[in-house]
């Protein structure tokens, strides 16, 4: 379990005083300068050293893709701080924007110091207004006592703007967040180019997650060992993870990277509803990936590489929670209708697979369907996965591909019964 | 620098910067496509493109990739790319069926059937059947004007026709709106588009979401004979195809031709084929008792050359209309010639360009291509859009793509691309021309300058000094630089200008009666709006519609249309080309060269042609250059300065005026054509509404 002295947001919950005054108290901004005097690429190097993997759900290392920025180029440099939490069960962002922005003040100073850039930008989503607000309080702030701003403290001229989206999921996808910042319609781009080559603005551009960034000056100020001393190799460092669903007492938490599952749900979340034994189904990493059985999750410990090879994905660490109250296949059916109206409609096989998918499931829901549609639905999630421009079609596929592999009796049985009971009728 | 590629096992060495398609193509491999276009952006999004690249794990849109973006191999071999490979075969078939789910099966009522995109590519790359079961999905008709008719529940999201309007017609009308499977193609306001060139977007539809209104449910393509030919609705000469069904011309569509109209045309050129049947001229008539009456053949030829042996010659002149063909321009001037005329003239407008410095005083020298490369570009009088939309989408596109800028004298008109506005009246050239403008500090700048003068700007007053000053602000501009190129051109708005000028049909030194004070005038297709104004006693009117000139004439010859007839237009680069005869003129109707030499024969000076090779071996030994079919010889660039010192008059305050009223009715065909009219009123109430809304 993480000591508490371990801890990176030490005000995740709001206790404390959440202003510039109280984030000092806790340890913010202390040393700042020192840590800028260490230089942009020594920075980057510490940060590979931590072994910081990015927190937005790919898991790509955090210092490695700092590393790609170029170091001598004409045009400016742009960090772009993504703010636009909006995978169903994610809930990590809003508490350190609400509760704990100056991590995030002070990392985006760091960062964009690592990359040459004086200028970020903060993407928030639509619907987080007063996160929005919690966070540009603490922006004015930092400006207030010259901790960012021209001619700064910690002398890098540095300026933080806080945007904001209109409520499109598609605008998480970090080339469609530009496309956004940049005031056109939210749609992917192709990559290559990737943004650390043109983006923002034709601009070398670094998206990181909100979490990425905002544990950053820490792992700065108490150094890349303490922080790959955490969790377990190539998966090290602390996490937010996020409980909700059946569980006694739905939280967010920072924990170490490769906690068990069942000791996670158990320690924090006062376990399953009516007991381990009620589990279903764990959907480990927020709405996009695949959902686990129940024997799955005994032993199953949280963490990028095991629960890849356990065909499902840490992702944002959003577990979602699912007791034998549920009906499995409504529960997918919903999230098919969530990426079905989330499809920014740009692709092919993502437009009009999604639609697809979702009104398949909507019937195996009923139990009006043939079986040997399941093997169809597979085949279909298969059409659309890796076919696209950006991960929404995967994302959209994952769910129903882990439904059919965990869950394929479920949807036999209720076709099963759905003919028994017509049969009967007639 | 180039790259090594191995495609399909084919070694193929390829330039920096292509796709992974045009590789693939370079390779001798078909790629399929739907929004990949050579000549928009690359979107990038129907994902038919697919082909799978070692060392990549997903499958790669080739359309998007270019071949510089592949990581070079770990041992040196080129990269592998492939084509055939079952992961390449279930990808496009996963992608043919999801195009295909919500796509309509009325194939057998679509216009598009037989030359659609999809219906091709689903034969090729498309599985057998469909799997999908639930309902297709449905979407609204759009209204898209009077040109494009929409059924919109065929539409792939390929956005060609989003790309096209905003980047060629430079008119941002179209867009996709709504998300995910409700995205939609709409203009929103759905009032029609207000571009020039906005059928072209049927030609990129790949499938049948936008199809030709005028022309729906008339033929279907197989049933149609296909004729290439050259338009002459504007001077560019566009290359076109002419699509007949018997006598009647079905459609018109462009064809490539990258030096001229690449392959766009405008919304005139394509749907004026209605007018080519209405308000015809079949047969002759003759005016008696101030009544025209039909007449024959005979009759109207005879009354024509009594006229003609009977009036002085002096008191005789000829004047040529926009859609002159070069062949019965010839014919028409050898017979004034053997006929001693000497007031021949093809400026109807009464513009002050002649031929008296060279070819090079009245050509558009810089050529069309050349505005992909021009870097400072300077419009007098002028309204590219109008006067030849498809070089307008040039000059947009190499405005877009370069540091192009553009300064206009003239009227301050929506262009499509922003530009300098020196001002509206001649009198403005003077500050170029002296240089006290900041703007001829850029065309001195410029490597590649253009000065453009509209050639209805030197049919004023003051147009003689207006040809001059424009010439000479381009010789100050071309002053030490590459001497190939020559900075000056005119904008012409008639397909048969430069021919006529070409075959000098101008007015002799010794002609000393303006149009005004002749007896009899022979209009070889003369609609201009001048003529209302003839005083003549006789006119003879050879031409194709019942317009401005038909309602003066004394003696009507019933001419053929552009369609109808082979002959020679040059066009405002000084490029000849052929139209074809891809149909026959209505009724008693007859090519225009056969009439004047059927006249010839009834004033005993019988022109020595008897076909239409014998004439032309003659026109070539008057003008050499005639002969050389689709190329271009430059003129002789001395032209510009001696034209610079031809007049040094006063420039007056009167601010230009547009050469063209509505680009819908500038000739007698558009006048005759419906849908022309439609497209006139349509302008016009928008118009009106913007000038309200403002």
């Amino acid at each position: 379990m993480l000591a508490d002295k371990d801890r990176i947001f030490t005000n995740i919950y709001g206790l404390h005083d959440v202003s510039l005054k109280g984030a000092m108290a806790r340890g913010q901004w202390d040393g700042t300068k020192q840590i800028l005097e260490f230089g942009h690429d020594e920075i980057i190097e510490r940060v590979k050293a931590s072994g910081l993997r990015g927190r937005g759900g790919a898991g790509f290392p955090t210092g490695l893709k700092w590393s790609f920025m170029p170091k001598e180029d004409p045009r400016p440099s742009y960090l772009v701080v993504n703010a636009d939490e909006s995978e169903p069960g994610s809930c990590k962002d809003r508490e350190i924007l609400r509760h704990d922005p100056h991590t995030l003040v002070e990392g985006c100073l760091i960062a964009s110091f690592a990359m040459r850039a004086h200028a970020c930008y903060v993407y928030f989503r639509g619907e987080y207004i007063r996160e929005r607000e919690a966070f540009q309080r603490a922006v004015d702030e930092a400006y207030e006592a010259g901790l960012i701003g021209k001619n700064n403290k910690n002398g890098w001229d540095f300026d933080l703007y806080v945007a904001h989206g209109a409520g499109a999921y598609i605008c998480g996808e970090e080339t469609a967040l530009l496309e956004s910042l940049e005031g056109k319609k939210g749609q992917p781009r192709m990559k290559p180019p990737f943004p650390a080559g043109s983006g923002l603005y034709g601009a070398p551009t670094t998206v990181n997650n909100v979490e990425s960034i905002a544990v950053t000056p820490t792992i700065l100020r108490r150094g890349a060992e303490w922080f790959a001393g955490l969790g377990i190799p190539n998966n090290t460092g602390t996490k937010l993870f996020q409980i909700s669903g059946h569980v006694e007492r739905p939280c967010v938490v920072e924990e170490e990277m490769g906690i068990p599952m069942r000791e996670l749900l158990e320690r924090h979340a006062g376990g399953v509803r009516g007991g381990w034994d009620n589990l279903l189904a764990v959907i480990p990493g927020g709405s996009s990936v695949p959902c686990l059985g129940t024997d799955m999750c005994q032993d199953i410990t949280m963490d990028f590489d095991s629960l890849q090879k356990a065909k499902s994905g840490l992702g944002t660490a959003a577990v979602i929670v699912m007791d034998k109250s549920t009906d499995i296949i409504k529960a997918i059916g919903r999230l098919s209708y969530f990426y079905k109206h989330e499809s920014c409609g740009q692709c092919t096989p993502c437009r009009e697979g999604t639609g697809w998918m979702w009104r398949v499931m909507q019937r195996l829901e009923r139990g009006e369907a043939e079986k040997h549609e399941i093997d169809m639905l597979f085949d279909v999630t298969k059409q659309v996965e890796g076919h696209t421009i950006c991960a929404l079609g995967d994302a959209a596929a994952w769910p129903i591909q882990g439904l059919i592999r965990n869950f394929r009796h479920v949807i036999e049985e209720r076709i099963d019964a759905a003919q028994a009971a017509r049969i009967a009728a007639e | 620098m180039s790259r090594k590629l191995l495609i399909d096992d084919v070694e193929i060495e390829v330039e920096d910067g292509l796709t992974l398609l045009q590789a693939c193509e370079l390779a001798g491999r078909e790629v399929p496509r739907f929004c990949y276009h050579e000549r928009l952006s690359i979107a990038g999004n129907c994902r038919m493109c697919l082909v799978q690249v070692d060392g990549m794990p997903k499958p790669v849109a080739s359309c998007a990739m270019g071949v510089n973006d592949l990581r070079p191999t770990r041992d040196g071999t080129p990269n592998r790319v492939d084509t055939r490979t079952p992961l390449v075969k279930k990808a496009r078939e996963g992608v043919m069926e999801f195009l295909l789910i919500n796509h309509p099966l009325d194939c057998p009522i679509c216009d598009q059937g037989g030359e659609c995109d999809l219906q091709d590519q689903a034969m090729a790359y498309g599985g057998g059947g469909s799997r999908y079961d639930e309902n297709k999905r449905a979407v609204d008709e759009k209204h898209l004007g009077p040109l494009i008719k929409t059924h919109m529940t065929r539409c792939i999201q390929c956005t060609r026709c989003v790309r096209f309007m905003t980047e060629i017609a430079g008119v941002e009308e179209l867009g996709a709106a709504g998300r995910g499977e409700d995205m939609e193609i709409t203009t929103y306001l759905e009032e029609g588009m207000l571009s020039e060139l906005s059928a072209n977007v049927v030609d990129l539809c790949p499938v049948g979401a936008l199809t030709h209104r005028p022309w729906a449910h008339n033929a279907r393509p197989w049933e149609l004979r296909k004729t290439e030919s050259i338009d002459a609705m504007d001077a560019v000469g566009s290359a076109i195809r002419v699509d007949t069904r018997g006598r009647e011309v079905m459609r018109i569509l462009p064809r490539t031709n990258e030096d001229v109209n690449e392959e766009w045309i405008s919304d005139k050129t394509r749907h004026v084929a209605d007018g080519l049947r209405t308000q015809r001229l079949d047969q002759p008539y003759v005016r008696i008792n101030g009544k025209l009456q039909p007449a024959s053949w005979d009759q109207a030829l005879d009354a024509v050359a009594d006229r003609l042996t009977a009036t002085p010659a002096n008191n005789i002149g000829a004047i040529t209309g926009d859609l002159a063909g070069c062949e019965e321009v010839f014919a028409l001037k050898d017979l004034m010639n053997r006929l001693d005329v000497v007031n021949l003239d093809c400026r109807a407008d009464g513009e002050a360009i002649n031929a008296d410095h060279g070819r090079a005083g009245y050509l558009f020298n810089s050529s069309i291509a050349g505005l992909d490369e021009a870097d400072a570009i300077l419009l007098i009088g002028a309204n590219p859009r109008t006067e030849a939309a498809v070089m307008n989408a040039r000059i947009l596109l190499s405005w877009r793509n370069s540091d192009l800028r553009i300064g206009v004298v003239g009227p301050a008109e929506d262009l499509g691309y922003d530009y300098d506005h020196i001002g509206a009246s001649a009198a403005d050239l003077a500050r170029l021309a002296d240089g006290s403008h900041p703007f001829a500090e850029v065309l001195k700048s410029a490597k590649r300058p253009m000065v453009i003068v509209g050639s209805a700007a030197t049919a004023r007053d003051d147009g003689a000094s207006v040809y001059a000053t424009a010439a000479r602000i381009a010789d100050a501009a071309m002053a030490g630089k590459d001497a190939t190129w020559n900075a000056f051109n005119i904008l012409h708005t008639a397909a048969g200008r430069v021919g006529a000028m070409d075959l000098g049909f101008l007015p002799s030194t010794n002609a000393d009666q303006s149009a005004s004070e002749l007896d009899t005038v022979f209009l070889l297709g003369c609609d201009a709006p001048s003529i209302s104004n003839l005083q003549a006693k006789f006119v003879v009117y050879l031409g194709t519609h019942g317009d401005i000139g038909a309602h003066k004439a004394d003696v009507i010859l019933p001419g053929a249309t552009y369609t109808e007839k082979s002959v020679t237009y040059v066009n405002m680069e000084g490029r000849a080309q052929l139209t074809a005869k891809a149909a026959f003129a209505p009724g008693d109707a007859r090519e225009d060269w056969k009439v004047i030499r059927a006249l010839s024969d009834r004033v005993d000076k019988t022109l020595p042609y008897d076909d239409l090779e014998a004439l032309r071996a003659a026109m070539y030994v008057a003008a050499p250059h005639l002969a050389q079919i689709g190329h271009l010889t430059p003129a002789d660039a001395k032209a510009t300065a001696s034209l610079a010192k031809s007049d040094n008059g006063q420039l007056s305050d009167a601010p230009f005026e547009p050469a063209i009223d509505d680009f819908y009715l500038s000739n007698p065909i558009a006048r005759a054509s419906a849908v022309m009219a439609e497209l006139s009123a349509l302008r016009q109430t928008a118009t009106k509404r913007t000038e309200a809304a403002e």
